[in-house]
């Protein structure tokens, strides 16, 4: 799944290891995340919006909505 | 493999019951071949050595219930259906070729090395499609 999730990490300064003590998760899947290998969990999803204190739609591009802008 | 807390806990608990394998393998193997043991005993000395490779499911089980990374658990959930993939269908492949006479018999616990021997081949294939921390 699309995200800015490497933009928000960059405003921030914070390297993915940072990013990833802070959601409590390995920096693998900190990676796996913001390449867009790996869709979080809803409870994951929730952790990074809390932490970036932003709307989960605003950090992860729906694949629906990114598919219905396309046509 | 990503070394978490519970992948740590895991190595430990496989490293204890790979030793009690060992113990219990050449103990019966021992006790057999000097015939030591009486007939009572000859089924539970027998599947002795098969207590430890059954915990090691276990201990994969608990894995899968204590890894907090979910990624890291996905992972691993991938090698699980890669090892048992591959086990049944060499276990299928296998049975045919020795129904025709092709191959001779197998003991059935190569399935279970097969079923490792899988983990493996998962490991590699989470190694070429998600890359890093894949193996």
């Amino acid at each position: 799944m699309e995200n800015r999730l490497r933009v928000l990490r960059a405003q921030r300064s914070w390297s993915q290891q940072d990013l990833a003590e802070r959601i409590e998760v390995s920096r693998q899947s900190v990676n796996a995340i913001e390449t867009g290998k790996y869709d979080p969990s809803l409870p994951l999803a929730f952790r990074i919006a809390e932490l970036f204190d932003r709307p989960i739609e605003e950090i992860f591009v729906s694949p629906s909505r990114r598919s219905s802008k396309a046509i | 493999m990503i070394r978490t807390a519970a992948w740590k806990r895991y190595n430990w608990r496989v490293i204890w019951l790979s030793v009690a394998y060992a113990v219990f393998l050449i103990g019966a193997v021992y006790s057999f071949k000097h015939a030591l043991v009486p007939s009572v005993l000859k089924y539970p000395i027998a599947i002795l050595p098969a207590i430890p490779i059954i915990g090691i499911f276990f201990a994969i089980g608990r894995y899968l219930v204590e890894e907090q990374d979910e990624y890291v658990r996905m992972l691993m959930v991938r090698q699980i259906l890669w090892a048992s993939g591959f086990a049944l269908s060499c276990a299928t492949v296998w049975g045919f070729l020795d129904n025709f006479g092709l191959v001779g018999h197998a003991d059935g616990y190569y399935m279970v090395i097969a079923w490792f021997f899988g983990l493996g081949v998962g490991g590699m294939v989470n190694k070429l499609t998600v890359g890093e921390g894949g193996c």
